[in-house]
C-alpha cells in the first residue's frame, strides 16, 4: 500500500514535468511539420491548451452548470424555476448567512487594510523590519483549520469560579470581570470569528501594501517635508493618496475573501450560535440536506456577489496593461 | 521638527544619523511595535505551549501556568496524535497531495503565459482577460458539476482527482504571476536568440524558464500552502476516508467528533504547520517577490 503510493507519488513528482516537456516538444515537432504561415497562427493556440482545458472543465464549465442546477429540483430531475430562489430567500438561516457575510466583508476587510497599513507603517520606520514582519504573515502558513484550534485555546470558556483555561477569559477574569462565552453570544461572536481571520489575513496585507508604501519615491515624501508639512500631514496628504491602488488591491483580495469565508466558521462553529456563512450554507445544503437545487442557488447568488469585483478587477488590469 | 539638512537628505541616511537621541525619543515606537508583533505572537505561543503539556493540564489550567514551577511537560500529546489519531497517515497524504498539486499548475501556467506574453495570436488579449477574471470565482460554484462528474468517472477520493482540483484552481493565479513576469524579461535577449535561430521550445526552457526562478519559486511556495492548508477542496473530492485524508481534513474531523479529547488536537495543529512553517522562514524572501511580480506594480 505505502510503497505503491510511493511509486505513485515518483510517477508524478518526475513523470509529470516530463510529460508536460514532452507535450511541448511533440508539439514543436508537429508544428515544425506544417507550412511557415499555418505554423505561427497553430502553435500558441497548442502552448495554452493545457491550461485552457483545466480551466473549462474546472472552472467554466462547472459554473455554467451550476447555474443550470439551480433551476432544477433537490436530484436535478425535475425544473422547477425559481422555486430554489424563493425558498433561500425566505429562509432564515440563509438570510442570517447573508447578514454575517456582509459582516465579514465589512469588517475584515476594514481591518485587514488597516492593520496592514498601520504595520506598514510603523515597521517601515525601524531596523528590524524584516522581523516584525515575518511574524505577522507567520499566520498566513497556517491552515484555517489549525488556526480553529489555536483561537479554541484563545476562546475557552468555563463556569465562573473555575479556573479559566481560555487566554481572553483568563485576562478578563484577572481584570475582575467575569468570563464571556465569546463564541456563543449572538451576535458578537460573528467578530470573534471575524478577528480570526484578520489574525491571519493582516500578514498578506502588511506585506503587499510595504511593497507599495516602499515604491512611493522617496523625493515626494522630502519635498512635503520640506514645504513644511508635519508626519501626519504627509502620511494622510501624501503616502496614503500615494498607495491608493495598492490599497485597493488588498481591499478587493479580502472582500473576494470575506464573501468566499468557509473554513474558520466550519471548525470553529459549524456555523451554529448564528454565526453561518454562505459558503457553510452551500456545504449543508449539498452534503447535509442533499438539496443540489439549493446548493447550486445559493452558489449562484455567491458568485452573483463576487462579479461586480471581477469586473472591477478586469478594469483595473486593463489600466495597468495600458500602462505597460 | 528635523533640522532642513536632515530633511534633505534620503531616508536611509537620515536614519542612522544621532544615534542615541533619536533613539531615545523612539522608545515609544520600539515599545508599540514590539507590543503589537506579541499580541499577534500570543495565540501561535499559546498552541506551542500546550501541545507539549500532559493533557489533564490542558483541561483544567491555562497554558500560561506552563511557565511557573512545576514544569509539567510532556510529549504524550504528539504521540497519540501520530499514533491513535492518525496524523502520521496524513501527513504523508498531506505531502502526496500537495507535491503534485503544486508541480502539474506551474508548468501548465508556464506554458500558457509564454504564449500569452510572447507569441501573437488573434483574441489573445480577450483570453488573458477571461483567465485573470477566473481568479475570483468562487470554488464553491464548481463543486457540484465537477464531484458528479468525479463520481462517474470513478475520480472521487483518488489523489489524481484532487491532483487535478488543485491545478485547476490554481491556474488562474499562476498564469497572471508567470505571464507577469515573462512581461519584464528583456525584449532584446528573446529576439536576439530567435535571430540565432532558437525554437520557442529552446528560448522557453533555456532563457524564460532560468531567468523566472525567484517567480515560480515564490508561486509553488504560494500554490504549495495553498494546497496544504485547504480543507474545502479535500473535504468535498476527497469524500473524507481516512486512508486518503490530509491532516486538514483529520484535524476538522477531530473538532468534530473529539468531545473530551480535544487536547490531542494542539499537537495536531502543530504537525500541520511545522512543514508550511519550515517552508515559510527559509524561504521567505520570495513571498515579498512573489506578491510584487503578482499585484503591485513600481
Amino acid at each position: 500500500m505505502f510503497e505503491s503510493r510511493l511509486l505513485l507519488a515518483l510517477i508524478v513528482v518526475v513523470g509529470v514535468p516530463l510529460a508536460t516537456i514532452a507535450y511541448v516538444w511533440l508539439v514543436e515537432r508537429l508544428v515544425g511539420l506544417l507550412p511557415d504561415r499555418t505554423r505561427d497562427g497553430i502553435r500558441p493556440w497548442l502552448w495554452v491548451a493545457p491550461g485552457i482545458l483545466l480551466l473549462t472543465g474546472y472552472l467554466v464549465y462547472p459554473t455554467l452548470n451550476t447555474l443550470y442546477l439551480s433551476f432544477l429540483d433537490a436530484n436535478s430531475t425535475e425544473f422547477v424555476g425559481l422555486a430554489n430562489y424563493r425558498h433561500i430567500f425566505t429562509d432564515d438561516s440563509f438570510i442570517t448567512s447573508l447578514r454575517n457575510n456582509a459582516l465579514w466583508l465589512v469588517f475584515l476587510t476594514a481591518f485587514t487594510v488597516g492593520f496592514g497599513l498601520l504595520f506598514a507603517i510603523l515597521f517601515d520606520k525601524v531596523p528590524y523590519e524584516a522581523a516584525a514582519k515575518a511574524l505577522i504573515f507567520l499566520p498566513m502558513a497556517i491552515s484555517f483549520v489549525a488556526a480553529g484550534v489555536i483561537w479554541k485555546l484563545m476562546y475557552d470558556f468555563q463556569p465562573p469560579g473555575r479556573p479559566q483555561t481560555g487566554t481572553l477569559n483568563a485576562i478578563t477574569t484577572s481584570l475582575g470581570g467575569d468570563p464571556v462565552a465569546w463564541l456563543l453570544n449572538q451576535p458578537w461572536n460573528n467578530f470573534f470569528l471575524i478577528i480570526v481571520g484578520v489574525w491571519v489575513w493582516t500578514g498578506f496585507a502588511l506585506v503587499i501594501l510595504s511593497a507599495g508604501l516602499k515604491g512611493i519615491p522617496a523625493e515626494i515624501i522630502e519635498a512635503a517635508r520640506v514645504d513644511g508639512a508635519t508626519e501626519w500631514q504627509t502620511l494622510t496628504r501624501v503616502t496614503i493618496p500615494m498607495m491608493g491602488s495598492t490599497i485597493a488591491v488588498v481591499a478587493t483580495t479580502m472582500i473576494i475573501f470575506a464573501l468566499k469565508a468557509f473554513d474558520i466558521v466550519y471548525v470553529m462553529t459549524s456555523g451554529n450560535f448564528g454565526t453561518d456563512v454562505i459558503a457553510n450554507r452551500m456545504y449543508e445544503e449539498m452534503f447535509n440536506i442533499n438539496h443540489f437545487g439549493r446548493a447550486g442557488a445559493i452558489a449562484v447568488i455567491l458568485l452573483l456577489a463576487i462579479v461586480p469585483i471581477m469586473f472591477f478587477n478586469i478594469r483595473r488590469f486593463r489600466e495597468q496593461e495600458a500602462m505597460r | 521638527m528635523k533640522s532642513t539638512q536632515a530633511m534633505a537628505m534620503p531616508r536611509s541616511e537620515s536614519r542612522t544619523r544621532p544615534r542615541t537621541n533619536r533613539f531615545l525619543r523612539r522608545i515609544p515606537l520600539h515599545a508599540i511595535i514590539v507590543f503589537l508583533v506579541l499580541v499577534w505572537s500570543v495565540p501561535t505561543i499559546g498552541l506551542l505551549v500546550s501541545s507539549f503539556r500532559p493533557a489533564n493540564l490542558v483541561t483544567t489550567t491555562g497554558w500560561w501556568t506552563a511557565f511557573v514551577p512545576p514544569w509539567n511537560f510532556s510529549l504524550d500529546l504528539y504521540r497519540e496524535a501520530l499514533t491513535a489519531r492518525g496524523m502520521g497517515q496524513s501527513f504523508v497524504n498531506s505531502l502526496f497531495i500537495s507535491i503534485p498539486a503544486t508541480v502539474i499548475p506551474i508548468m501548465i501556467a508556464a506554458f500558457a503565459a509564454y504564449a500569452f506574453s510572447w507569441m501573437r495570436f488573434p483574441g489573445r488579449n480577450i483570453l488573458f482577460v477571461s483567465v485573470v477574471g477566473l481568479l475570483v470565482v468562487p470554488l464553491q460554484t464548481t463543486l457540484i458539476p465537477v464531484l458528479r462528474l468525479y463520481n462517474e468517472l470513478g475520480l472521487t477520493g483518488t489523489f489524481t482527482g484532487i491532483w487535478l482540483a488543485h491545478a485547476a484552481y490554481g491556474l488562474p493565479f499562476a498564469v497572471y504571476l508567470l505571464r507577469n513576469f515573462f512581461g519584464t524579461l528583456p525584449r532584446d535577449m528573446l529576439e536576439s536568440a530567435f535571430l540565432d535561430g532558437a525554437s520557442p521550445f529552446t528560448a522557453f526552457f533555456y532563457l524564460a524558464l532560468p531567468l523566472s526562478v525567484p517567480a515560480i519559486a515564490s508561486l509553488a511556495i504560494f500554490q504549495f500552502m495553498w494546497v496544504w492548508n485547504d480543507l474545502l477542496v479535500a473535504l468535498i473530492y476527497l469524500g473524507g476516508a481516512p486512508n486518503v485524508a490530509p491532516m486538514t481534513v483529520t484535524i476538522a474531523n477531530m473538532t468534530n467528533s473529539l468531545g473530551g479529547g480535544w487536547q490531542v488536537l494542539t499537537a495536531a495543529a502543530f504537525i500541520s504547520m511545522m512543514l508550511p512553517l519550515l517552508v515559510f522562514f527559509t524561504l521567505q524572501r520570495y513571498f515579498v517577490r512573489g506578491i510584487l511580480a503578482g499585484s503591485v506594480k513600481g
